[in-house]
C-alpha cells in the first residue's frame, strides 16, 4: 500500500516537473511556428531592415533589438553602482539592526507591479526629466544627448528599467557577499586592511563571478520588461543615437501592437520579434544562474511579476 | 633578559555577557616563542586575536586591561597599523583563491601603496624563501593560491603575513588542518623564524608546544592558570591543574 501511494506521488511529481518544461517547449515551438511565414517571405532581411511599416508590410526587427539592448544596457549602468553599494552596506557596513529592515524594504521594490513604475514614470519622472535633466543635458551638446526633451524616451526608460532591477541585482549580490567565508575577510584584516580594503580584497574579488551573475540576472529581467519601458519609452520604432529620443523596445512593441495587429504577416512579424526575446532572454538567464551558482552554490529563484 | 616585547596586564574579555577571559596578565620577551595551551573554549584564541584587536571586530566582543607592544599600549593604536606590526597565520589556510601566489604574498604591500615591480617580486622571493616554499612554487608563481596542498598554502599565509614585516606573529592552531608531515615543517619553520620575530602559537596538542616553544602559558576557563618556562612547566608544573592537563587526566 504504502509503495503505492509512493508511486503514485513520484509519478505526479515528475507530471508536474515535466509539465513545466513542456510549456516552456510550447512556447517555443508555438512562436516557431507563427512566425514561420513571415521568415519564409523575407528571410534575414528580417534582422538586417530597420524600417518598421506593418501598412507597407516592411518588417524590420533592428530598431526593437537595439532599442531593448541599449535600454537594458543603460539601465544596468545606473543600477550596478546603487545595486552594489546596498549590497556591500548590508553585508559589511550596516549595523545589524538596521539590517532586517533595509534589506526586507529593498527586496519589497521587486515587488511592485511594474504598471505602477510605468504611471509613476508618467506622472512623475518624465514631466521632471522633460523640465529639469534633458535641458540641462542638451546643453552638454553631445550625441548622446541631441534633440527636443520629450521627458520620455530612453532615458526614462533606462531609468525605470535600473529602479526595477536594483533590487534582483542587490539581493543575489548580497547572497554572494554573504558566502564569501569569515576567515577571508579575517584573512585581509590581518594583513592591516581598512574597511573598504577588507571589502575590495576579500568581498569583491572573492565573488567576482557571482556579481557577474547578478548582474546578467537584472540584464535577463531588464531585457523581458514590458509594462514599465512601454508607458515611458515612446513607442517609435526609429534608431538614434540620441538618449533623449523615444525608441521601442521588444517587448514594448508586442504589448503595443499585438491586439490590433493589420494582417496575418504583421502576426507573424511580432510572432519573430517574440522568438527573439525568448532566445535572448533565455540565454542570459542561463548565463547569470550558472555563474551564480559555480560560485556561491546558492540557487536563485526565479523573481519576476 | 631583553626587554618585554609583550606585555598584557588586567585582560578580559567579553562576548555579549560572557565572559572569556579574565585578568590575564604575562608578558613575552623579544624574539622568543610562546605558546598557548588549554583545553576547547578556554578562551586561547580569544587571547591571541587581542593581540592583533581582532577581537573586537567581531560584533558584540569587548575588551578591557591592557596590552602593550614594545611598551606601548595597542589600544590607543590605529588598529589597521597595529596589524601591519602583528601578523596573523589562521586555523584553515585562507589565501585568496582568487589571487595568484605571487599577488597572494604581495597582497598586504600593495595595500601599502607598494607598487615598483622589482620590489614585489625581491620580497616575494624573499619572504617565500623565510616560508620555505620557494622552491616548490617558484616556477608556477602565477598559479592560484588554491592549486596548493594544504600544507603549502599555510606556508604561503605565513609568507604573505610576513611580507609586511611584522614584528610579532601571532599562529592560531596553524597545524590543526594539515598532516604530520605539513605540521613537522610548520614547526621547523617556527624554529627558523624564531631568531628574527616574536611568536605567539595557539596549540592544542601539548608536544607540539613542548616542541617549539621557549615558554608556555596554560589558560582554564578564561584564566591563566602558569606561565613559564616550557621545559619547567611541562617537568615540574606548579600548579596542580596544568599538572593533570599535561598529564592529561582532563581536557
Amino acid at each position: 500500500m504504502s509503495a503505492n501511494t509512493d508511486r503514485t506521488f513520484e509519478r505526479i511529481s515528475l507530471v508536474c516537473a515535466i509539465g513545466v518544461v513542456a510549456v516552456v517547449f510550447l512556447i517555443g515551438s508555438v512562436l516557431l511556428w507563427e512566425s514561420s511565414p513571415v521568415f519564409q517571405k523575407l528571410g534575414w532581411r528580417l534582422l538586417t531592415n530597420s524600417q518598421w511599416d506593418p501598412v507597407g508590410e516592411e518588417f524590420g526587427l533592428v530598431p526593437f533589438i537595439y532599442g531593448t539592448l541599449v535600454s537594458a544596457l543603460l539601465a544596468l549602468l545606473f543600477a550596478i553602482p546603487f545595486s552594489l553599494g546596498i549590497a556591500i552596506f548590508l553585508t559589511e557596513l550596516s549595523p545589524d539592526w538596521l539590517r532586517g529592515p533595509t534589506a526586507f524594504l529593498i527586496e519589497l521594490l521587486a515587488a511592485i507591479p511594474s504598471v505602477i513604475y510605468g504611471l509613476w514614470g508618467i506622472f512623475y519622472l518624465a514631466p521632471w526629466l522633460r523640465q529639469s535633466v534633458e535641458p540641462l543635458l542638451i546643453q552638454l551638446n553631445l550625441p548622446l544627448f541631441r534633440g527636443p526633451a520629450y521627458g520620455i524616451g530612453m532615458l526614462a526608460a533606462g531609468i525605470i528599467l535600473a529602479i526595477m532591477i536594483i533590487p534582483i541585482i542587490a539581493s543575489i549580490a548580497r547572497d554572494v557577499f554573504q558566502a564569501v567565508p569569515m576567515h577571508q575577510r579575517e584573512a585581509a584584516l590581518a594583513l592591516g586592511a581598512t574597511r573598504w580594503e577588507v571589502t575590495r580584497l576579500a568581498v569583491l574579488k572573492y565573488s567576482e563571478s557571482g556579481i557577474l551573475g547578478a548582474i546578467f540576472l537584472g540584464l535577463g529581467r531588464a531585457l523581458g520588461e514590458t509594462m514599465a519601458v512601454t508607458m515611458v519609452i515612446g513607442n517609435r520604432p526609429e534608431i538614434s543615437l540620441s538618449l533623449l529620443a523615444p525608441s521601442h523596445t521588444m517587448a514594448s512593441v508586442l504589448a503595443n501592437e499585438f491586439a490590433e495587429a493589420s494582417g496575418a504577416l504583421h502576426l507573424s512579424a511580432l510572432a519573430a520579434i517574440g522568438i527573439s526575446l525568448f532566445v535572448i532572454t533565455f540565454l542570459t538567464n542561463a548565463a547569470a544562474r550558472f555563474l551564480v551558482w559555480k560560485v556561491s552554490g546558492v540557487a536563485v529563484a526565479g523573481r519576476r511579476e | 633578559m631583553a626587554e618585554d616585547k609583550i606585555k598584557v596586564a588586567d585582560l578580559n574579555a567579553w562576548f555579549g555577557s560572557h565572559q572569556v577571559l579574565k585578568d590575564i596578565g604575562f608578558s613575552m620577551s623579544e624574539k622568543t616563542v610562546t605558546a598557548i595551551i588549554g583545553p576547547s573554549g578556554c578562551g586561547k584564541s580569544t587571547l591571541i586575536r587581542c593581540f592583533n584587536r581582532m577581537h573586537e571586530t567581531v560584533p558584540q566582543a569587548r575588551v578591557s586591561g591592557q596590552i602593550q607592544l614594545s611598551g606601548k599600549d595597542i589600544f590607543r593604536e590605529d588598529p589597521v597599523r597595529l596589524r601591519q606590526r602583528v601578523g596573523m597565520i589562521f586555523q584553515k589556510p585562507n589565501p585568496f583563491p582568487t589571487m595568484s601566489i605571487f599577488d597572494n604574498v604581495v597582497a598586504g604591500l600593495r595595500l601599502n601603496g607598494v607598487k615598483d615591480k622589482s620590489r614585489l617580486e625581491a620580497v616575494a622571493r624573499q619572504c617565500l624563501i623565510k616560508a620555505a616554499l620557494w622552491d616548490e612554487v617558484k616556477d608556477k608563481l602565477k598559479d592560484s593560491g588554491t592549486s596548493l596542498s594544504g600544507g603549502q598554502q599555510q606556508r604561503l599565509c605565513i609568507a604573505r603575513a610576513l611580507a609586511v614585516s611584522p614584528e610579532v606573529l601571532l599562529m592560531d592552531e596553524p597545524c590543526s588542518a594539515l598532516d604530520p608531515i605539513s605540521t613537522a615543517r610548520i614547526e621547523e619553520l617556527i624554529h627558523e623564524l624564531r631568531p628574527n620575530y616574536t611568536i605567539v602559537i595557539v596549540t592544542h596538542n601539548m608536544q607540539q608546544a613542548a616542541r617549539v616553544s621557549d615558554f608556555t602559558s596554560f589558560l582554564y576557563m578564561g584564566e591563566l592558570i602558569e606561565h613559564g618556562e616550557t621545559k619547567q612547566l611541562f617537568t615540574n608544573p606548579r600548579e596542580k591543574r596544568t599538572e593533570d592537563y599535561i598529564t592529561g587526566r582532563f581536557g
